[in-house]
């Protein structure tokens, strides 16, 4: 029982980002129908940012988070101008060759700047670990929560109560009548990017503390993050919470009780197996496109 | 009433038939003239990369589909017939078509499921699968040796003729590939590749009209996993030696860019993107360290710019600059 609880505490922390790395997806597909593969490249971004701003320049550690969020959003800004904006025929798989273009541009980027090795970040706060049931909870892992519980109270109040949330719902909805209603999509569409990359920030600085990072993490993160979208349900704020920490746990399981050696393959065995068995996601109401 | 040939069916035919001719020509020009066991070894490669952006580009620029995951099915080729020959001692020649059965049944499993997808979730259930691939190549290490990959495997031989030497393994891989040149421009040219071309320019037209549509993506996938196991076969026996590090996520989108830059829907397309992909990391020796950002580069660029690939792209530009010139209105 309490190995068990060890496990759930282990996999919650891991879950809870993975939850945040599945909101960015999640917030840019309602608004524009896009999947963005380089997703896991900008959380690979925004936790080498935040190991260099605030353990190499010793920068406070609230200003270092909000200057890495900040540089991540202005690289989404850039990839959605740059690249998404000019494609004349938006075809599924011209979009997923450009995005997949673009985070092997960011993965090869990082490598100049940051090197090959892979580094840490201290803890936020104090590294005393709390006991709860036998089982041990460390400080930083209820930072990951709260931060992450914060993000989804935030998203919702914007879908909800803010004029700019309902016009991007709007232009998710139908992007060509929200325009004839004033709604500018063309902002809307860049503003979606900008946020779902800053989300993609937020979640490289929460996993930089727990574990190494390095250039190539982002692949394996983008994959969970969307792993854990389709979990829940793409599109759906509270079902990429639930599939993150469904997929965390899981995954927590299998590696204590069978192998660690599976811990990455049990995601994308999970991953094919919705896809296969129900598209939808648990809380996902859209269907997704099939043929 | 029609002949059972039209005009231009038979001079289509005449103009393949004397390009195929060409085409063989230089095979075995190149065999004869290079004398440079290293740069018969690049081409030999060449070759081998080829089959790969062909069978892709079967699958993409025809049928319309993505697979991010064809590393996997790569090394699926050059594994099986590494632990065939290896640990149980089988012929190379008993273990190709066994190899070859093996990666038509995953390609069948995978894509099954998969093609049931379109667009984003294809591309996320692929890269899925190379994943799944990649992690057991290096993990499961009692098989397939682990990190340090698996050694030892024997050059393929007819009785005492041995495709050791670089010029007989050069031919053996150009002859594959020429083989397979003509079978998909056979199947381009049939009933088939119009009804792949059909789904590629709109699923529910062509199913519209009749095409059992699902049915054709699936067969493509497989036929293009199949290409992609017989290059990992003819790989594994050239260097004798595989390691995981051969087949990650990074060989799946080397796979795409040949068939990003060669063009999609260009049989002659895939030779070309597959041979500047191999000589190019080769020449520029200080390119190892900016692989990743030109191929990202060259991955947005191209698709941004010419999404009909480099060949097809230029000569369009240069079709739109000569009407202008001459004072034609582009054509549509």
């Amino acid at each position: 029982m309490q190995e068990f609880l060890q496990y759930v505490f282990s996999g919650v922390t891991n879950g809870a980002v993975y939850a945040v790395i599945a909101l960015g997806f999640s917030m840019l597909y309602r608004a524009t129908g896009l999947i963005n593969f380089a997703q896991g490249e900008l959380v690979m971004l925004g936790a080498l940012c935040l190991i260099s701003l605030w353990q190499g320049l010793g920068l406070s550690l609230v200003l270092s988070i909000v200057l890495s969020v900040g540089i991540v959003s202005g690289v989404g800004i850039a990839l959605e101008r740059l690249a998404m904006r000019q494609v004349r025929k938006p075809h599924p798989i011209v979009l997923v060759i450009i995005t997949v273009g673009a985070s092997i541009f960011f993965r090869g980027i990082a490598m100049i700047l940051w090197g090959k090795d892979a580094r840490s970040a201290g803890p936020f706060s104090s590294n005393v670990p709390l006991e709860i049931a036998g089982a041990t909870l460390l400080p930083q892992s209820l930072w990951v929560l709260a931060i992450m519980l914060g993000i989804v109270a935030a998203l919702h109040l914007f879908y909800r109560k803010t004029l700019t949330g309902k016009a991007m719902e709007a232009c998710a909805i139908n992007k060509k009548a929200a325009w004839l209603l004033g709604v500018p999509s063309d902002r809307m569409v860049l503003l979606a990017f900008a946020l779902s990359a800053g989300m993609g920030a937020v979640g490289g600085v929460l996993i930089a503390p727990i574990t190494m990072s390095s250039y190539d993490m982002g692949t394996l993160l983008g994959l969970k993050g969307f792993c854990a979208a389709m979990l829940g349900g793409l599109g759906s704020s509270w079902g990429s919470v639930l599939g993150g920490l469904l997929l965390g746990i899981l995954e927590a399981l299998g590696v204590g009780f069978f192998s660690s050696a599976l811990k990455d393959a049990i995601a994308f065995m999970l991953l094919l197996f919705i896809l296969y068995v129900r598209p939808t996601g648990i809380l996902g109401a859209r269907a997704v496109h099939r043929f | 009433m029609p002949g059972p040939f039209t005009v231009s069916e038979v001079s289509d035919g005449i103009e393949m038939l004397i390009r195929n001719l060409l085409f063989a020509a230089a095979i075995l020009l190149l065999g004869v003239g290079v004398k440079n066991p290293y740069h018969l070894e690049l081409l030999t490669f060449i070759g081998i990369h080829t089959l790969l952006a062909l069978g892709l580009n079967m699958l993409m620029g025809y049928a319309g589909q993505i697979s991010l995951g064809h590393a996997a099915f790569y090394g699926l080729g050059a594994y099986a017939t590494g632990i065939l020959t290896v640990h149980w001692h089988w012929s190379p020649w008993i273990s190709l078509p066994a190899t070859l059965a093996l990666a038509a049944a995953v390609a069948l499993l995978v894509a099954l499921p998969m093609l049931r997808l379109s667009g984003f979730y294809l591309g996320m259930g692929t890269l899925g699968f190379g994943m799944i691939g990649f992690i057991l190549f290096r993990g499961w290490s009692s098989v397939t040796g682990g990190d340090s990959g698996l050694v030892g495997i024997p050059s393929l031989a007819v009785g005492p003729f041995t495709f050791s030497s670089g010029v007989r393994y050069f031919y053996l891989v150009w002859g594959t590939v020429f083989v397979s040149f003509i079978l998909c421009e056979r199947i381009v040219r049939s009933r088939v590749g119009r009804a792949l071309r059909a789904i590629h320019d709109s699923e529910k037209a062509a199913a519209a009209m009749g095409i059992d549509t699902s049915r054709l993506k699936i067969s493509v996938f497989v036929l293009s996993a199949l290409f992609a196991a017989l290059a990992g076969f003819l790989y594994a026996h050239l260097v004798s030696f595989v390691s995981p590090s051969s087949f990650d996520f990074l060989v799946s989108v080397r796979i795409v860019t040949m068939v990003v830059i060669g063009g999609m829907a260009s049989i002659w397309g895939s030779l070309l993107g597959a041979s500047l992909l191999t000589v190019l990391p080769d020449w520029l020796h200080v390119f190892s360290d900016y692989e990743m950002l030109v191929y990202g580069l060259v991955l947005m660029v191209v698709m941004i710019f010419l999404p009909q690939g480099l060949t097809r792209g230029i000569l369009d530009l240069y079709e739109r600059s000569r009407n202008r010139r001459e004072g034609r209105s582009p054509s549509a």
